[in-house]
């Protein structure tokens, strides 16, 4: 059934309304993105599930995908008849039954309660708007969440449910009312810029290939999110896909192009299968295909699955991948707004930007570039992962102080940890130092602190971190993710980590750390694309900020953070240690010995620096001390 | 199998030698040389340029992989709680390097840039399914678990 009239969209409005907030007993939405997956959801789903048969008319369960929190997964939110909404986190399988028993009189007890939401209204909102979050969270209450909007709040395989929150509104609105041109002003006056990490303006990008020569354009979502430590663009798949799809059509109409694809990473199965998902029941109510809803316009959208290459998320790179060709980017000019794929004017944005053009339409240029500061308009969802209280994904204004995403937001250090860094932007980015997090995050603070937003990942990183560790994991990477094609990037590259790694075993000088500067500045200078040209970012960043750490590997053979298995060994501290054996039981080469009861001990000989008995150890008595 | 009907599915689509690889990997578990050669005369596709990609992206094997493949995330969450231990555990527990497959051909070991699931780092794939938050001796309790399951059907 294509959707013809406002009429008929109004009916399957209110049929998604109805599934959304329960009319009668109570809705259990269990959170089943990758993280909730992980972390256990699909048992506490299945155990609702067959609760919920015993008790017809009285529960129903539905899924969702990314709620954001994801320290507490697996996450819940029960939903009453009566509007209330009540977050619990994390759910085990066997609490459930006691938990359901509870809601359904209407009793939140406080084990595991996160917070509540703020009640569903009896009808659907008139436009696309804005959903609060937990207001009183201090996980959520600095949170403003427009391309995360819908996520965690509808199940995101259900069609009905994103267009009772307004979904293809924006659409609607850009076909019967707007021409390209004024679609196309919007958005460049709007400010957006691209979220995958080079910031460009996403306006200029559509005027550039719309009035570049050619009868055919392509449209591509890049979904290829490869930085290590990030993934905004999988939960914004996995939770919201007709978000992404509403952009990218809402971007056709202005950009005057015919078929779009996603190419989107082989890393997430489960964002692919709901694309495809979402593609289908889009096509199926003439969202997409010919003459959508009705007007005439023609588009439609493919999905390309990755194979697994980091430089394939690179736009010249990603082409030649769907052409066929191994993923090597080419020198641009030509960029592909003027010739892409096939040769043709080709408009790549990423996930999140495309997720974005819905929200610029329904509320107008004026209102976004309200968000965000001078330069860097709207929000940008991290990801807050690593060593810090509260993990998980979160969406921000421009402009939001670094500390207040770390310290508020994330909670600050692990107990009994310190914060000593963030990591933002991936391989090609670099690492912002404690003292500086009074920054606000912005394309243009982070570019002034040799670092970058990139696409949005934020690894915290504490006093059991090391940072030649960290710049030594970066250079692994990169270097192996090297498309080999340009030689300062193949080479220099591998150099590096060879100084690097001498570095880390204790065997590095002075000299290599002047080294290490006069090689970055040379491969990023003289690489061909953006891998090789940012790699040295993370080397470059952590050199400048904390160079004492490099000082110690290179004069002190130490590592404070005690990271660096050639320059530290492991002890029990006798003090501390209450010899229950646990490590005893858990070291795999047997270099634990003692009488139960009493005072372990670790023959330095046979130990490999596993860690293992640190994990173990319930007293705190395992000690990492300086080698020899 | 039918790889001039999958190449004929193929032939024109975008991404049309990854999709086309993997769809020949789905099959067999690995890109046999036989097949290989009959994809490239049936997709009209240098047979150099078909390894080229293959041997491009790491999504492709030339070589079966284990019963049960273990995919441990390497990326920086996981790097920073601990992601390389469980790497080391494993390797020293099954006696292969990463990308090997176990003398007996039950295990595979991966090591994989980021699953996106860094908010429960340290994280694992076994045979499909996520494993999040995990340590030395969780992945050691995930093990012994997975070894029981197959006892039970061999």
């Amino acid at each position: 059934m294509k959707v013809r009239s406002k009429s008929e969209l109004d009916e399957l409005r209110k049929k998604g309304w109805e599934c959304l907030r329960p009319s009668g007993g109570i809705s259990l939405v269990v959170g089943m993105a990758s993280c909730g997956l992980a972390a256990g959801a699909e048992a506490v789903y299945r155990k609702a599930v067959e609760i919920a048969g015993r008790r017809p008319g009285d529960c129903r369960i539905l899924k969702t995908g990314c709620l954001g929190f994801c320290q507490r997964e697996p996450l819940v939110e029960v939903r009453t008849s009566a509007g209330e909404r009540m977050v619990y986190g994390p759910v085990a399988s066997s609490e459930l039954e006691g938990y359901i028993e509870e809601w359904s009189r209407g009793i939140f007890p406080d084990k595991g309660k996160i917070g509540p939401l703020p009640p569903l209204p009896p009808n659907p909102p008139p436009t696309a708007s804005l959903l609060s979050w937990l207001p009183d969270h201090p996980f959520y209450k600095h949170q403003v969440r427009l391309a995360s909007r819908n996520c965690g709040h509808i199940d995101p395989e259900d069609l009905a449910q994103a267009l009772a929150l307004g979904s293809y509104q924006g659409l609607a609105r850009c076909l019967s009312a707007h021409s390209p041109e004024e679609v196309l002003r919007e958005v460049k006056s709007s400010g957006l810029r691209g979220r995958g990490g080079a910031g460009y303006p996403t306006g200029s990008k559509w005027e550039t290939a719309r009035n570049a020569p050619g009868a055919n354009r392509y449209l591509i979502c890049n979904a290829d999110e490869g930085d290590p430590g990030a993934y905004m663009d999988r939960s914004l798949l996995e939770g919201d896909p007709h978000a992404i799809l509403e952009g990218m059509i809402i971007g056709a109409y202005a950009t005057g192009s015919r078929h779009g694809l996603i190419y989107v990473r082989m890393e997430y199965p489960l964002a692919i299968e709901r694309m495809r998902h979402a593609i289908e029941e889009a096509s199926s109510l003439g969202f997409l295909g010919e003459d959508i809803l009705g007007t005439g316009f023609a588009f439609d959208v493919d999905i390309v699955e990755g194979a697994g290459a980091f430089v394939s998320g690179e736009e010249t790179a990603l082409i030649a991948a769907i052409e066929g060709r191994m993923a090597e980017p080419r020198p641009r000019p030509p960029y592909p707004a003027i010739e892409g794929l096939y040769g043709c004017p080709t408009i790549i944005n990423n996930v999140e930007t495309w997720a974005n053009i819905p929200m610029i339409i329904e509320n107008g240029a004026s209102w976004f570039a309200g968000l965000g500061t001078a330069g860097s308009k709207g929000t940008k969802v991290f990801s807050l992962v690593g060593a810090v209280a509260h993990t998980g994904l979160v969406e921000v204004p421009m402009g939001t102080p670094l500390r207040a995403i770390v310290e508020e937001i994330g909670g600050g250090a692990r107990p009994g940890r310190k914060l000593k860094a963030v990591q933002t932007g991936g391989p090609s980015g670099g690492c912002i130092p404690a003292e500086r997090f009074d920054l606000p995050v912005d394309y243009e603070s982070l570019a002034a602190q040799g670092s970058i937003m990139g696409s949005g990942g934020m690894v915290v990183l504490d006093d059991e971190s090391c940072m030649v560790d960290i710049a030594r994991y970066f250079l692994d990477f990169t270097r192996s993710e090297s498309c080999g094609k340009c030689t300062p990037c193949r080479e220099g590259l591998d150099r590096m980590l060879h100084i690097l790694e001498n570095i880390a075993d204790g065997k590095g000088t002075e000299q290599d750390l002047d080294r290490l500067i006069d090689m970055s500045l040379g491969i990023k200078d003289a690489s061909l694309c953006g891998l090789g040209k940012s790699a040295p970012n993370p080397i470059l960043t952590t050199l400048n900020d904390f160079r004492h750490e490099y000082l110690a590997h290179v004069l002190d053979r130490s590592c404070p953070a005690g990271v660096c298995k050639a320059l530290i060994t492991y002890g029990i501290d006798s003090g501390a240690c209450s010899g229950c054996e646990a490590c005893a039981k858990f070291c795999p080469t047997g270099a634990i010995s003692g009488e139960k009861d009493l005072p372990h001990r670790i023959e330095v000989e046979k130990c490999v620096k596993c860690g293992a008995c640190r994990e173990v150890c319930r007293f705190e008595a395992i000690r990492v001390g300086a080698a020899g | 199998m039918d790889v001039e009907a999958l190449a004929r599915y193929w032939r024109n689509r975008p991404g049309k030698v990854t999709g086309a690889l993997q769809a020949l990997q789905k099959e067999a578990g690995y890109l046999e040389e036989n097949a290989m050669n009959r994809l490239a005369e049936a997709l009209e596709v240098p047979l150099t340029q078909l390894y080229g990609v293959a041997t491009f992206f790491s999504a492709f094997r030339l070589e079966p992989r284990g019963r049960r493949h273990i995919q441990v995330c390497q990326g920086t969450a996981c790097h920073v709680r601990g992601g390389a231990r469980i790497m080391e555990k494993l390797q020293r527990d099954l006696g292969v390097a990463p990308g090997e497959v176990t003398g007996d051909g039950r295990f595979s070991l991966e090591a994989v840039r980021c699953l996106g699931c860094c908010g429960l780092a340290p994280v694992a794939v076994v045979n499909d399914s996520l494993h999040g938050r995990l340590n030395q001796a969780r992945m050691g309790r995930l093990f012994r678990s997975i070894e029981d399951q197959d006892e039970g059907t061999i």
